[in-house]
């Protein structure tokens, strides 16, 4: 008995070994991505009023994400793609599951599961592009016709559950991640434009049915003075705190508008602001840097991936990513209505940071076995 | 082998149309980053300077202190208008998402009256909508308590302590202090918002009105950091309000009293002036009605219940309230004969009991029928002889009289520093055409000489006009505001008051006057016989009973019953004392008396009681006995 388990520990020991001992990842994207994590901490502190068990509890995050990122880029590009119809399976019978009891401020996003609460909308992000990739893979490119009507079923059946959470935000960025596969995948120009008349015309019918803080929140967005102490009340005082930042800003944990609570969920969708009005300017160029870095990088690695499943995967991925940076930064400074997509890895949140490190893991993956045959 | 290398050609064009759809992807993703990134640049350079200010006045929050209201007192220092500590509701209506459903919530913690709702709507519509607005002033305790323990139901409601104006004395006061009460629109739009910043209420009447501008102080301010739920943080800076000035009337509160009390309810008012500078003492209308009901707002019931009573205690009878004097105008005619040299003191006319004008057959009659025979000056003033003053009036002619007259300051207000004093009517061939346009007939020249037709006095104008008489013809300007001080360890300072006006000029003339006022209580055929018994001093008086309607006929009434005439009459009576050395002059008049020397004289007197128990002996002038008393009255000439 004891030997047994002796040598179970000892194999469990080995794998570990292998798996981390030698990590094959990009180093120039792991960099950034540290870069990035240390940003985000720095802030977060200061949006949190130096609250310590916040800090930590990031960190902590950080750190299972780190964990998992590690763990999958040891894991070969063609597994995942095998796996990845189960994955978008689960995710949308948890998506079903958080529909019919789960629990949330206002909306059923959250799902409890003891230890972590845990909003199954998040793993969609990241499953979304990986299914309709998985389905384009062994078909031929650009998609025809009937693959596209196919690729749209896939794409409304989790985008709708979302919807009806309701959370048109995170709705609308996962048909996006799913519509940049598509898009990579060379769907014809004329077609896109095709598609964005249609929506353009779909509007007002969109209109008809959403909620009424949804319709709220998007006349406040078009007249943000219209009702300064109700709903434009968000994206006035973070326009303030941004714009009262100036070119330097007031210096680590100086924000007025964060710190007197003007700034609504200053740590969370509205962190951006804190950055802003702390860091001025430069503070926020230097985070767009480092953001549209890791996307570069990202795509680069796509561009020599070895399949068209890797390709579509990463780079789907890195373009998603990117907008919920230029969604957040347009939300916070009154360019966008507002929506609630945190800014990633900077905004304070569980499963937006673990999924997006689990989704840079699927990257570091496809970057490491780029040369190798499934 | 073939197909191998179309597959490596296939895979080739993949990857080749993959790169340039990545770039292009990567082309619109940094295009859009451009964008957000220029908004930035837009909001933190461009707009920087803008958006700082706006932080900061976020963040800052200017709050008024309003200054605590002047305290009134009497002239002894008693305190008559003070500052109690008190709770208000104030609810600022941004923070309020359906008023009316909270409104009805809020009823079940704290009884809200429909005016109380009325009103606050009424005062939202005055302030801005992030302006906090009161609700409700003055709750009790446990409604306080209850609230509080409730708070949390109700954001944007909240309890604020404040200073509340309170009238001890109530009623006895009430004209004469005025009150205060919440600023309404109209007001809102005449004060200096500067000194009125978070001041709620304003002088409405009375000294309270007369004086707002010493009473009110000026605002304090404190600039405080705030969060955003206005929670405030610290302060940054701050300054003291000044509070207003404190007041220290002329009246003497045990007198007004007194006055108030000899009334017993009956509808009437009274003024007693110190002759000598003309300082109100009292000055008192009855009925009256309880000021401390017009602080907060008075409710709907109480206000409709003071204006529908028919004796209208809102009305200030002492300087609102006009009546015909009726004979208490005798002595001022009597003097202006002498003055004027149409009389002399020793000229007799003949009463017979009914007066003509010379050449008509209209009669103008004596109270006693068959006349009094031959009268002087000072035995016309005692017995209160019509036809003497009949004849010296038309002898007169209005001009003349009417400019005598207005010496005294009849027809014209007084000047006393109260707000929206009467001139009463002194009646005139120019103020006839004017009124009524009707010509003047010589007629009412003759019954002017009795004080009565269209001519109308306050009793404060009776009061100031009798004082002058007392004082040797001097007139002062009736005053209330005696001293101010910044504070109790503050020095009292003596307020400013108009130089006196000389009006008679031959001293001589005042005795005969005089000596016929004393008659008036002193002699046996005096009009107020036996007011003076018991008396230390002597006092000089003349009563008046007007008539309220004309007569229809000439016929002599002869229903004499005191109902009867006291629905007709209003009874006066007029009095100085010390006669020789006079202190206080006092005018009474009472709505329903019969007569002035039976109905009104006591009221006088007790009066004049209070006065005596008042003066320090210090202060006392050395007595005068009645037997002194007694020679005065024998002095005055007997009716032949």
């Amino acid at each position: 008995m004891n030997a047994l388990a002796n040598t179970l520990t000892a194999r469990a020991l080995r794998l570990g070994q292998r798996i981390f001992s030698r990590p094959r990842i990009d180093l120039p994207l792991a960099i950034a991505l540290a870069a990035l994590a240390a940003i985000g901490l720095t802030v977060l502190y200061s949006a949190s009023n130096l609250d310590t068990g916040t800090l930590l509890g990031q960190a902590a995050r950080f750190l299972i994400g780190a964990v998992l990122l590690v763990a999958i880029s040891r894991i070969p590009p063609h597994l995942l793609r095998v796996w990845t119809p189960w994955f978008y399976v689960l995710g949308v019978l948890l998506l079903v599951v958080v529909k019919v009891l789960g629990e949330g401020q206002g909306a059923n996003r959250w799902l409890d599961i003891g230890v972590v609460r845990f909003q199954p909308s998040e793993l969609m992000k990241l499953a979304m592009p990986m299914m309709i990739a998985w389905y384009l893979h062994p078909r031929r490119l650009p998609p025809r016709w009937r693959d596209l009507a196919l690729i749209g079923i896939l794409i409304a059946l989790p985008v709708l559950l979302i919807v009806k959470q309701p959370d048109l935000g995170t709705a609308l960025l996962v048909a996006a991640s799913g519509l940049f596969v598509l898009f990579l995948a060379g769907v014809q120009w004329w077609k896109i434009g095709a598609a964005l008349v249609g929506l353009a015309a779909a509007a007002p019918v969109a209109w008809h049915f959403m909620h009424d803080y949804q319709r709220q929140r998007i006349l406040t967005f078009l007249h943000p003075d219209r009702d300064p102490l109700g709903s434009g009340w968000h994206i006035l005082q973070s326009m303030i705190a941004v714009g009262s930042g100036g070119v330097f800003g007031k210096g680590f944990n100086q924000g007025t508008q964060s710190k007197l609570e003007f700034l609504p969920e200053h740590t969370t969708d509205f962190i951006f602001a804190v950055l802003g009005e702390e860091f001025g300017l430069v503070g926020v160029l230097v985070l767009l840097a480092v953001y549209l870095f890791i996307v570069g990088r990202c795509l680069w690695i796509a561009a020599n991936a070895r399949d068209t499943w890797s390709r579509l995967v990463a780079g789907a991925f890195a373009l998603a990513f990117i907008v919920y940076v230029i969604v957040n930064g347009g939300m916070i400074t009154g360019l966008l209505p507002v929506v609630g997509v945190p800014l990633p890895l900077v905004s304070y949140g569980g499963t937006s940071a673990i999924t997006l490190l689990a989704g840079f893991g699927v990257v570091m993956s496809i970057h490491a076995h780029r040369k190798w045959s499934p | 082998m073939n197909g191998g290398y179309d597959e490596l050609k296939n895979e080739h064009a993949r990857r080749a149309r993959f790169a340039r759809r990545a770039l292009a992807g990567f082309a619109i993703m940094l295009a859009l980053v451009a964008v957000v990134a220029g908004r930035f640049v837009y909001l933190q350079v461009s707009e920087h300077t803008e958006y700082s200010t706006q932080a900061k006045a976020n963040r800052v929050r200017l709050s008024h202190l309003p200054p605590p209201r002047g305290l009134i007192y009497d002239r002894e220092g008693k305190l008559l208008a003070d500052n109690i500590p008190a709770f208000r509701l104030d609810v600022v209506p941004d923070k309020v998402r359906h008023m009316d459903a909270m409104l009805a919530r809020l009823a079940a913690v704290v009884p809200l009256t429909g005016d109380d709702i009325r009103r606050f709507k009424q005062s939202v519509n005055q302030h801005r909508p992030f302006e906090s607005v009161p609700l409700k002033f003055h709750i009790t305790e446990s409604e306080r308590d209850r609230f509080a323990i409730n708070q949390w139901q109700f954001p944007g409601v909240s309890i604020t302590p404040y200073l509340t104006r309170n009238y001890p004395y109530g009623a006895e006061f009430a004209h004469l202090i005025g009150y205060v009460g919440r600023i309404d629109a109209k007001e809102q739009a005449k004060l200096n918002p500067d000194l009125y910043a978070g001041t709620t209420h304003v002088g409405k009447s009375g000294i309270e009105k007369e004086y707002e501008s010493l009473l009110h102080g000026t605002p304090g301010y404190e600039i405080v950091e705030v969060n955003a739920s206005q929670r405030p943080l610290r302060v940054l800076q701050r300054v003291a309000a000044k509070p207003g000035k404190n007041l220290y009337l002329t009246v003497d509160e045990r007198l007004q009293k007194a006055a108030f009390a000899a009334f017993d309810g009956r509808s009437g008012a009274a003024v007693a002036i110190d002759p000598r500078n003309g300082d109100v003492l009292a000055m008192v209308t009855v009925p009256s009605f309880d000021p401390n009901l017009f602080v907060n707002g008075i409710s709907r019931a109480d206000y409709s219940a003071l204006l529908d009573n028919p004796e209208k205690p809102l009305l200030d009878r002492a300087m609102r309230g006009g009546y015909p004097p009726g004979s208490t105008v005798k002595p001022f005619i009597g003097l202006g004969g002498l003055e004027l040299g149409l009389r002399t003191p020793t000229d007799k006319i003949l009463s017979t009991g009914t007066y003509y004008i010379p050449g008509s057959s209209r009669g103008y009659r004596d109270d006693i029928r068959n006349g009094s025979g031959w009268v002087d000056l000072t035995q016309a003033i005692t017995q209160s002889v019509n036809t003497y003053f009949y004849s010296l009036a038309y002898q007169m002619g209005i001009g003349r009289f009417d400019r005598w007259m207005a010496k005294f300051g009849f027809g014209q207000p007084t000047g006393v520093d109260l707000p929206d004093e009467t001139g009463g009517v002194l009646p005139s061939p120019e103020w006839k055409r004017k009124t009524f346009h009707q010509p003047w007939y010589p007629g009412e020249t003759v019954i002017s000489g009795i004080g009565q037709g269209y001519w109308m006095v306050t009793p404060l104008q009776m009061a100031h006009a009798l004082a002058a008489l007392a004082d040797g013809g001097t007139a002062h300007t009736p005053r209330l505001l005696a001293a101010t001080s910044d504070g109790l360890e503050a020095p009292v300072v003596p307020y400013p008051q108009r130089p006196p006006v000389q009006i008679t000029h031959n001293p001589a003339d005042l005795a005969p006057v005089k000596q016929g006022m004393l008659g008036v209580v002193y002699s046996p055929l005096g009009t107020a016989h036996g007011l003076g018994a018991g008396f230390p001093y002597l006092i000089a008086g003349k009563t008046g009973t007007a008539e309220r309607y004309s007569r229809t006929t000439d016929a002599y009434n002869t229903d004499k019953s005191l109902k009867y005439l006291a629905e007709r009459h209003r009874a006066w009576f007029i009095c100085y004392t010390p006669a020789n050395h006079p202190q206080i002059a006092v005018a009474v008049v009472l709505e329903h008396g019969a007569w002035g020397g039976s109905a009104a004289a006591p009221i006088a007197r007790q009066i004049l009681n209070q006065w005596l128990a008042d003066t320090p002996p210090s202060q006392r002038p050395l007595v005068i006995a009645p037997t002194v008393a007694a020679q005065a009255a024998g002095a005055a000439p007997a009716t032949p």
